[in-house]
């Protein structure tokens, strides 16, 4: 019954985030070593409970344990999926923030950017393990909070209206959410979410409008926070305004988990999968594939165009996820189901170690020139050749080019779309990746090769900056290793069966 | 009914307000707006005619048969003080908008392309 | 200000600070609490500012003392909350303390201590708010 694991996850980021400026009085290098250590704890811990899973899947703080199988207590869940994610979010971050210490230097105020990145943390750790709706609201809150805070952390001019853009287009988001919360509870008269679902299939199944107009308010709070196209307009500005770290947290992140995960715990777990919602979610996700690398060709600030990238990535895993939401509506066979499902979320972790990995040689080359304009780069593979060799990896590991592992992940949801039934959403996913190559190539030309732009001085790259780009680019090759059915029934598995199994999860939660 | 109606007419309300207005400070409010609309909401969901407050050890509350549900206004309380921050937060960010760009103006706070 | 203003504010600061404490002690038997207490603890601070002008308290040296008091506290939420792991029913934020009768002002075990360091911290962090939008001061970066 009880694992006590889960609250660390929460327990420790919020001790370090308000420990921090206590310490800071004292020991002005303290927040430095805590940094790592807090998060390197945290990575253990997450590699722990995935390697290793515990008997018991939640854990209930204050001992408010179910009275006659009615849940009154604020229940912490770690199943499958959620292990899956502490995983995504841990070592993301930890490899962030060993990154971050050097980058720090160019920034004033750094002291605060450890009790923020701290609550960003905490606050998607809780997303992730909440277990009822008005907690996942909670730390939802936190985790935005926290990022716009992060992204006006530079205090320029464009830094702070992308971080107002973002704080009106996030509350709108978390206010639909609640608006949406609101009506499942005047429905079920319970918040816990396995409470909800067992209520909505017993005895709401005829009562489609209202649950639609639910699943709609909903949708449109995550669809905001996932940066879907019509919703996406805040994306661009605030990822490219904020910190290299901030920005792969960001990216890498924060919008899978307050978009991707927040998008299958409802309408897969707590909802049952409709014919409609799958339709909504692939062709959003399908529109935001193709206009997003259409947008990001366009651009020549660099991270602005990695920004447009992360817009059709989630494209690809939300249409991975319509697909197989439909093939779940409509009765298909659990393999093509699974293939799916392991496809979208492949493509998940993937995009976060590449695409972070591509924010922070972004980073390393503002740190060294000072610029983030394509126009104006050109030659520095003479200069900084390890970032250059990172870069280049993550750009093919996004393109799709087979060693890597975005190849592998975009194969699966294609081969999906195509055994589903959906030729043109394959083919759509086929040029989408060709286009996404023809902007990486446009990316390497013009920053790494090409004619050396004459300079006066380059700053050296620290070295934790490089250790942690190197481990990110090594892991972009090795999480290839997780198209072998070992290695993917101890990472990928747990995390596709609790989708597969969706009433599963009801049953194991009461 | 009625009222429930009112509450989701006061949310479009707010929502046609953030369409509309250019001002940072009325986009602030706006926002607002549909912030209470929703705690309106939620704590007419929990309200039960002739209810008494939710307080267990009175004398009077336990021979009392309608209690109002306490649950949507810890939600409503959570959600203010969430919405305290935000609020908070926006407006300190409009002030430092209105330093640097010297208007309340929308339109002309475009440094941003995109 | 006029000197009547600044002498009720006086007066009446103090009657809410005397109120608050009343709100946030009896937070576990009577509607209010932690939150509301705090709202009314950090207004009586923010009465007297008002009333005074800026001199009064010495905003800039306040503004270190509110955020030094905002994290001690919710360490002090965090560290009862992990206290419960060894003590009583062995949860995060058990109630182990002994719970006395219902109505009485030492009862509900450990809820009325987190009441009052909720308190502190919404005070601390409303009048951090307060500063922080009052004493508005350029950053520069990089």
């Amino acid at each position: 019954m009880e694992n006590p694991v889960l609250i660390f996850f929460i327990f420790l980021p919020f001790l370090a985030a308000f420990l921090i400026p206590l310490l800071n009085l004292f020991w002005d290098q303290a927040k430095t070593i805590v940094l790592p250590l807090v998060s390197f704890v945290l990575l253990l811990l997450a590699l722990l409970i995935v390697i290793n899973p515990p008997q018991s899947t939640q854990y209930i703080p204050g001992g408010w344990y179910p009275v006659d199988n009615i849940p009154v207590g604020i229940h912490l869940v770690g199943d499958g999926l959620s292990r899956f994610m502490l995983l995504l979010i841990n070592s993301i971050a930890f490899l962030c923030a060993i990154y971050a210490i050097p980058y720090l230097r160019l920034f004033t105020g750094q002291k605060y950017f450890y009790t923020l990145f701290f609550l960003q943390l905490a606050g998607l750790n809780g997303v992730v393990l909440a277990g009822d709706m008005f907690n996942l609201f909670v730390f939802m809150e936190v985790t935005a909070k926290a990022s716009y805070a992060l992204v006006a952390f530079g205090v320029r001019k464009t830094e702070i209206e992308a971080s107002f853009k973002y704080q009106v287009m996030g509350g709108l988001a978390t206010l639909f959410m609640l608006f949406g919360i609101a009506m499942l509870y005047w429905m079920t008269s319970t918040l816990n979410m396995a409470d909800i679902s067992v209520v909505l299939r017993n005895d709401h199944a005829g009562n489609t409008g209202a649950i639609r107009f639910t699943q709609l308010f909903l949708l449109a709070g995550v669809a905001i926070k996932a940066a879907m196209i019509p919703f996406h307009a805040w994306l661009p500005d605030a990822h490219s305004s904020a910190p290299s770290p901030v920005s792969a947290m960001l990216s890498g992140v924060v919008i899978k988990v307050l978009g991707v995960y927040v998008i299958l715990r409802l309408f897969i777990n707590v909802f049952a999968p409709s014919e409609f919602l799958s339709m909504v979610i692939a062709v959003l996700g399908g529109i935001s594939m193709t206009a997003g690398v259409i947008l990001a060709i366009g651009a020549w600030n660099l991270k602005r165009l990695l920004a447009y990238h992360s817009i059709s990535q989630m494209g690809y895993v939300l249409m991975g996820i319509g697909i197989g939401m439909g093939v779940v509506a409509g009765g298909g066979s659990p393999e093509a189901v699974a293939l799916t499902f392991t496809g979208a979320l492949f493509h998940m972790i993937n995009h976060a170690v590449f695409k972070g990995l591509l924010f922070l040689t972004a980073g390393s080359i503002e740190y060294s020139t000072d610029n983030l304009d394509l126009k104006k780069m050109g030659g520095l593979a003479r200069y900084m050749p390890l970032t250059m060799v990172a870069s280049f990896a993550a750009s093919m590991a996004i393109a799709g080019i087979p060693p890597f592992n975005g190849f592998f992940s975009k194969f699966a949801i294609i081969v999906a779309a195509i055994q589903g039934g959906y030729h043109f959403r394959a083919a759509l996913g086929l040029l989408v990746g060709i286009l996404t190559l023809a902007s990486f190539v446009k990316f390497q030309r013009y920053a790494f090769f090409g004619r050396p732009m004459p300079r006066l001085s380059l700053k050296h790259t620290p070295l934790l900056m490089k250790a942690s780009m190197i481990t990110m680019a090594v892991l972009c090759v090795v999480m290839s290793l997780l198209i072998f059915p070992e290695a993917r029934a101890i990472f990928l598995d747990p995390a596709v069966n609790t989708l597969l199994e969706s009433t599963d999860y009801v049953i194991k939660q009461l | 009914m009625m009222l429930y109606v009112l509450c989701f007419i006061l949310l479009l309300t707010g929502l046609y307000g953030l369409l509309i207005s250019r001002n940072i400070i009325k986009i602030v409010i706006s926002l607002t707006i549909v912030e209470i609309s929703i705690f309106l909401m939620l704590i007419l969901i929990g309200y039960i005619e002739g209810g008494l407050a939710p307080v267990i050890f009175q004398e009077e509350v336990l021979s009392h048969q309608a209690v109002v549900d306490p649950l949507p206004q810890t939600m409503v309380l959570t959600a203010i003080v969430i919405a305290l921050a935000t609020n908070s937060m926006i407006l300190t960010m409009a002030i430092r908008l209105y330093k640097k760009y010297g208007t309340f103006d929308i339109q002309e706070i475009n440094e941003l392309k995109g | 200000m006029s000197v009547i203003v600044q002498k009720v504010a006086q007066l009446l600061s103090a009657l809410i600070f005397v109120f608050s404490m009343y709100v946030i002690t009896h937070g576990h038997i009577l509607p209010g609490g932690g939150f509301t207490g705090g709202v009314l603890l950090a207004g009586s601070f923010i009465v007297l500012v008002l009333a005074q002008g800026q001199g009064y308290l010495k905003l800039k040296q306040q503004r270190e003392r509110t955020s030094l008091f905002e994290s001690l506290s919710v360490l002090l939420i965090l560290l009862l909350g992990f206290s419960g792991l060894f003590a009583g029913s062995m949860v995060f934020f058990g109630n182990y303390l002994p719970k006395g009768q219902p109505g009485e002002l030492l009862s509900a075990g450990n809820i009325p201590i987190y009441s009052i360091l909720i308190g502190i911290k919404v005070a601390a962090t409303l009048f951090t708010i307060f500063l922080a939008l009052t004493i508005y001061k350029e950053e520069v970066s990089k």
